[in-house]
């Protein structure tokens, strides 16, 4: 029988600690929709997504009914489009006109984002994928609910320069065309090295071609849940401060797992991987940020802010592979600085750099992840950034990302406002020094030797 | 077979049990296990329900208990127990 205080327990971390599923994502293939004619395209891909996600958000609200459990977020990923639509699309404006589909069945069907405008170019581009990154911008300004993202490396692979190159061109562009919203777009505009197939998290969300017709995946949330959890251990040795983060990762996702198990048993979809992220939100007590200071540092950005971060970053997953069987996507703690409170007030005062969140991105997952920039640095620069968190992925056999803001017309003490779970963010400054010529080399950076590791 | 955790919480006053109990009377749901205390004031309680005899579905009653907690001014809730057996029980 259970107990009152396990009763208890679950529901004040519900009420209380900010407990909740941030997020039930229906992963659905887009590979049966491939026409030579952009029109029949278009109409295929809003059948297959309107008929496979009709009861999603029904289905989601269900679940959090009958558990008592808040799930944030609904969504869906596709087939990242580049696959897709390259037989119909012939210039970038026909890659746009495709976003806007998916745009379309979003809003229709519910959900809060649609993630896949994505293409893979680990290695080389090919034309369907050069078109769909040259048409991001238009894409990203005229919708409202498509996520992007472009995998520009990997550790096989090594890294697309020319990718790299152009991606910092396109996140200039983009933040150009919704300079009306504090460069909008570029939030929902994410890089990467080693992307996973089945993360359930925006805006990197794609279905992956190793994926089946449909899979439900899942992404599971508690950073206040730890935060509070750690309060009962200050002062303590680090062997309870680990046991008690693992505990506790153990409980979340367990969550995590049977809201899966129910989707995937309503929706008559396969279930796919439970993504075991600390993902914080703008929430007060939502915060990746107040653990570390829970742990024992002042501010994040402080010496000893990276050994903090793997020590939790591994208790996480530690605790979370016992409570699922399937364990998938980014799975680590999220480090956003606009997406985090704790990490906010850290950027404001100074404590944070954009080189420390960097390093802490070798310990975590994901990576500078969204950031912004001042308006004016140059898309050089921001190839520079991205090369750097590239490598950080290569060489180390990780996922890392970037999602860059070069929030048009602000600078270094500005902040720009999404809203919703997009937050807030300060500008944060840039090394000023200039890597163009690095930057305008051809190529790639070849894979990197997995022996003589040091 | 399917057990529901309800909790109610929220300021003491009289007759909060009997509206609770004799609403899952009406409906033949019974009661496995209930506890209750007061903390400075606020009355709390849970129990452990078996809804398979009633005719009524799991939303109605979760409706319905929600209902009845307005009207006496505390906070009901109805959850299936498996959220509880998944975070506590290996």
């Amino acid at each position: 029988m259970i107990s009152k205080y396990e009763i208890l327990e679950t529901n004040n971390m519900i009420a209380h600690e900010n407990l909740d599923v941030r997020t039930i994502t229906l992963g659905i293939s887009l590979l049966d929709c491939i026409s030579g004619d952009l029109e029949e395209l278009k109409a295929n891909i809003e059948r297959k997504i309107l008929h496979t996600a009709e009861n999603l958000v029904a289905v989601g609200r269900e679940i959090e009914l009958n558990y008592g459990i808040p799930i944030v977020n609904k969504r869906i990923s596709v087939t990242p489009i580049a696959l897709v639509g390259g037989a119909a699309c012939k210039k970038p404006e026909d890659f746009a006109e495709i976003a806007r589909t998916l745009d379309k069945c979003a809003k229709a069907v519910g959900v809060n984002f649609i993630g896949g405008y994505s293409a893979l170019v680990s290695k080389h581009m090919t034309r369907a994928d050069e078109l769909l990154i040259r048409s991001i911008p238009e894409a990203l300004s005229t919708t409202d609910m498509v996520c992007s993202s472009v995998n520009l490396g990997s550790t096989r692979t090594g890294i697309n320069m020319d990718a790299v190159r152009l991606m910092g061109e396109i996140m200039r562009e983009t933040a150009y065309l919704t300079r009306y919203a504090d460069s909008l777009g570029c939030a929902k505009l994410v890089v990467f090295c080693n992307a996973p197939d089945d993360n359930p998290f925006m805006a990197g969300a794609f279905h992956g071609v190793t994926e089946g017709d449909a899979v439900i995946n899942v992404g599971v949330s508690g950073p206040g849940v730890v935060k509070h959890a750690l309060e009962s251990c200050r002062g303590s040795n680090f062997e309870i401060l680990c046991e008690t983060i693992k505990r506790t990762a153990f409980k979340i996702t367990r969550v995590g797992q049977l809201v899966a198990r129910e989707a995937s048993e309503k929706l008559g979809v396969p279930f796919g991987i439970v993504d075991l992220s600390l993902a914080p939100t703008p929430a007060v007590g939502d915060s990746v940020a107040d653990i570390l200071k829970e742990i024992g540092l002042d501010q994040p950005g402080a010496p000893g802010t990276t050994a903090a971060l793997a020590l939790l970053n591994d208790q996480v997953k530690k605790g979370g592979v016992m409570a699922s069987s399937y364990v998938g996507g980014l799975s680590g703690a999220f480090i956003p600085v606009s997406e985090d409170q704790g990490m906010i007030e850290a950027a404001s005062l100074g404590a944070l750099t954009i080189e420390k969140l960097e390093a802490m991105t070798c310990v975590c997952s994901v990576g500078l992840d969204p950031i912004a920039v001042p308006g004016d640095t140059s898309a050089s620069t921001l190839s520079g950034i991205i090369a750097d968190e590239m490598a950080l992925g290569m060489i180390n056999q990780k996922t890392t990302a970037v999602r860059l803001i070069p929030a048009y017309g602000k600078s270094v003490g500005d902040t720009v406002e999404f809203g919703g779970l997009l937050g807030r963010a300060p500008v944060m400054a840039v090394n000023t020094f200039g890597c163009e010529r690095f930057i305008r080399r051809p190529g790639r950076i070849p894979a990197p030797i997995h022996s003589f590791k040091n | 077979m399917q057990k529901t955790i309800i909790t109610v919480v929220g300021r003491d006053t009289v007759g909060i049990i009997a509206k609770v109990c004799t609403y899952l009377a009406d409906n033949r749901i019974n009661i496995e296990d209930i506890s209750q205390t007061i903390v400075q004031g606020y009355f709390n309680m849970i129990m452990i329900v078996d809804t398979n005899g009633s005719d009524k579905s799991t939303e109605e009653i979760r409706n319905e208990l929600h209902r009845i907690g307005e009207e006496i001014g505390v906070d009901i809730h109805t959850q299936h127990e498996d959220i509880f057996n998944m975070m506590h029980r290996i």
